[in-house]
């Protein structure tokens, strides 16, 4: 090996799993959230395996690459079966390595969703991170299951009339040992979760509402404080289930009102937009999640 | 080696898992599977076999069956999996990413018509349908030619002046699922014969990513290499051939099986199953004193233009005997052909869409296009034995 390559060599397994540099739109929730991943795992080198979604644009073009971790662009629909692969053969090879799943919800609630489910019935030892920014954000805006009721998008253009897919409720419902939701306004909630993660066998799910300026039509100096509102207004409960049975809410709503979090993204604003439909499903979503704990609650030390 | 009687499919499936157990002391085996008529007893003794290092994957989907190939093969191991007609068409995609990885997977395409309307007899349309994927494609007309050649597609597939995924084609029923005998290898033998699998550009700690964005030029680039390793695939495939003969003590056909061509007038040519019954029928009119001959087409991609070029020797009539369809057009293998001859306009090429949908191919039938070729002073359209009135 030439003492160039060598350097390129070294240098490369130095870096984190984000790069400076990538191609984040401005106040992406992405470049906070895979930050944050890194910081969890600390020294870790994970493998990545994304499918079309604006991840994998993250990356810029070849031959350069922003992940600098060891990362796969998989097929839209593919990333739970290609991380089989990959952390089947990791394992047999007796190799630790971490192998991570970062889709976008298309990926995830829509066309990867059978790929999903079957790799969580097989329970497979990988982490799944699906960041949410309940829409195609890679193709210019369209709706997908993940997209909440009265938003507007390229797809939906009166805003859409279908309330959002309860992915959580889905995985749960598959008895995977751990799955929790992520805020990037939640620091240390979120650092302790991807680390429960990380020590969790098995497959492991985690979603992530991921702010979105270019797709939501807010500033990007408020994607922090939106999602921090999102989280105090109860729309996006933070909590986590084990074993898809034992649930633990991690913060609970205080009263912020629904309004500071809508008037701040203009694809709110649309014919569909019936707030007291939303405030009503906010409701009964808390309804059940604050029964699920108390019947069913999380142990101690989990 | 051992002489053992069993179907095509529990053959393919016993050859996959020494393939993939000779990886023992490199990085292992994977495979997805995932069931469908006429293949599935493949994917099931895969399921059942006990590998040293080695995975199957009892996915949701052919879809997923290829991505777990492809994760895996990514990761270092010797990669394979098996399916047929709508299996392939749903697996479509992660088939063309698998060459576009430069990903040395083997596939078996048990041969099976696309439907709806279900029909699950033999017809080469659905593994044709991947003409295009940049995966190496083997037809074989008997029991022992898929023993064989699976292991062949594994050697030719990993060496590293091709890298590109392999795919193996058998008869659904016909083979798939009728006995014969054919010596099988040991794995003593496969192990020699199959180098440690190595992915030169597998996952390794470092930050790269695999299959992500490019631009025309790169993509241009890419498509050329790819054109490159398949131009090395013969001179790859001869040597695969001789280490055969060394370990083995027989020889595969290679790309194609010219017979009685030097002095033939008229040739046919087929694939599969389908060239065992020609062989009968040139059999039987040489003994009549006939000068007719036939090519065994085997490899059809790359498709071997320069051998197919010298095996018709000084023949002025070739027919094609397709057992597929694109509509519009005509049989793919006679489109493969037309192009191969440009340039010959001394040699009549004509077409016979034969035993579509998995209708008998009858030495009764090759005795009709004999003399229907013999007699013709011009080409045609491809014609259509046998539809019904
Ligand atoms: C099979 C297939 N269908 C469609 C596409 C086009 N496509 C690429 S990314 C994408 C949407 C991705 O949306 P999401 O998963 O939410 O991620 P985001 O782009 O928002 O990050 C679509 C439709 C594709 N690449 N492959
Ligand atoms: S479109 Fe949205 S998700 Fe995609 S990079 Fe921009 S901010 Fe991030």
């Amino acid at each position: 090996m030439t003492t160039s390559a060598y350097l390129r060599e070294q240098r490369d397994l130095a870096d984190g799993i984000l790069r400076p540099g990538n191609t984040n739109c401005a106040g992406c929730g992405m470049s906070i959230g895979l930050q944050w991943l890194e910081q969890a795992l600390e020294n870790e080198r994970p493998t990545l395996c994304i499918p079309a979604c604006c991840g994998i644009v993250t990356a810029g073009s070849f031959p350069t690459s922003a992940y600098g971790v060891p990362t796969v662009a998989t097929t839209f629909a593919s990333s739970a079966a290609v991380a089989t692969g990959v952390a089947s053969v990791y394992a047999m090879n007796g190799e630790k390595d971490l192998t991570i799943c970062w889709t976008g919800d298309g990926g995830t609630y829509d066309i990867g969703v059978a790929t999903l489910s079957a790799a969580a019935e097989r329970n497979e030892d990988l982490l799944y991170v699906c960041y949410d920014n309940e829409i195609y954000g890679n193709t210019g805006g369209q709706r997908s299951s993940a997209t909440p009721r009265g938003v507007k998008t390229s797809t939906t253009p009166k805003g859409k009339a279908e309330p959002k897919k309860d992915m959580m409720a889905i995985m749960a419902a598959h008895r995977i040992p751990y799955a929790a939701t992520l805020s990037v306004a939640h620091r240390e909630d979120f650092l302790r979760k991807v680390r429960t993660a990380r020590r969790t066998k098995g497959f492991r799910f985690l979603l992530m509402l991921s702010p979105c300026p270019t797709g939501w039509k807010s500033e990007p100096e408020d994607s922090v404080d939106l999602i921090l509102t999102a989280v105090r207004c109860g729309l996006f409960p933070l909590y986590e289930v084990f074993e898809g049975r034992r649930y633990r809410i991690n913060a609970r709503p205080d009263g912020e009102p629904l309004e500071s979090y809508i008037s701040r993204q203009r694809r709110y604003r649309s014919e569909l937009l019936d707030l007291d439909a939303l405030r009503a499903g906010i409701e009964a979503q808390w309804a059940y999640l604050e029964a699920m704990e108390r019947t069913f609650p999380a142990g101690e030390h989990e | 080696m051992a002489r053992v009687l069993d179907t095509g499919n529990h053959f393919a499936g016993d050859v996959l898992a020494l393939a993939g157990e000779a990886n023992r002391g490199a990085r292992g085996a994977i495979c997805g599977a995932y069931p469908i008529t006429p293949q599935t007893e493949i994917v099931e003794i895969l399921r059942d076999f006990q590998f040293t290092k080695g995975r199957v994957v009892p996915v949701e989907s052919e879809h997923s069956a290829m991505a777990v190939c492809i994760g895996g093969s990514l990761a270092g191991a010797r990669s394979f999996t098996a399916s047929s007609s709508n299996g392939l068409a749903y697996m479509v995609e992660n088939i063309f990413a698998a060459a576009y990885y430069r990903l040395p997977i083997v596939l078996i395409g048990v041969n099976r018509t696309l439907g709806p309307p279900w029909n699950i007899w033999t017809d080469q349309g659905d593994t044709l349908m991947l003409r295009d994927a940049a995966w190496l494609q083997f037809y074989t007309e008997s029991h022992q030619e898929l023993v064989d050649t699976i292991l062949v597609a594994f050697r030719v597939a990993e060496d590293r002046r091709v890298l590109l995924p392999a795919l193996v084609a058998e008869d659904g029923f016909v083979v798939s699922h009728t006995q014969m005998v054919v010596d099988l290898p040991e794995q003593e033998q496969v192990d020699r014969y199959l180098p440690p699998c190595n992915v030169p550009h597998r996952l390794r700690g470092k930050g790269v990513t695999v299959g992500g964005m490019t631009f025309p030029h790169e993509t241009e680039k890419h498509r050329w290499e790819i054109q490159q390793a398949m131009e090395r695939v013969p001179e790859v495939l001869a040597e695969a051939l001789d280490e055969f003969e060394k370990v083995f003590g027989r020889r595969p056909h290679g790309a194609l099986s010219a017979e009685h061509t030097e002095d033939a007038e008229v040739i046919l040519v087929a694939c599969n199953t389908m060239a065992r019954t020609l062989r009968r029928a040139v059999q039987r009119r040489r003994a009549e004193g006939q000068k007719v001959g036939m090519i065994k087409a085997k490899l059809f991609r790359p498709f071997p233009r320069k051998e197919f070029l010298r095996a018709i020797g000084p023949a002025k009539r070739v027919g094609v005997l397709d057992r597929n369809h694109s509509p519009g057009s005509g049989g793919i293998f006679w489109n493969e052909i037309a192009a191969t001859l440009q340039g010959r306009s001394d040699v009549l090429l004509q077409d016979y869409l034969v035993g579509l949908g998995g209708g008998d191919v009858t030495p009764e039938l090759i005795d009709e296009i004999f003399d229907d070729l013999a007699a013709r002073n011009q080409a045609a359209d491809p014609v259509w034995k046998e539809v019904p009135a």
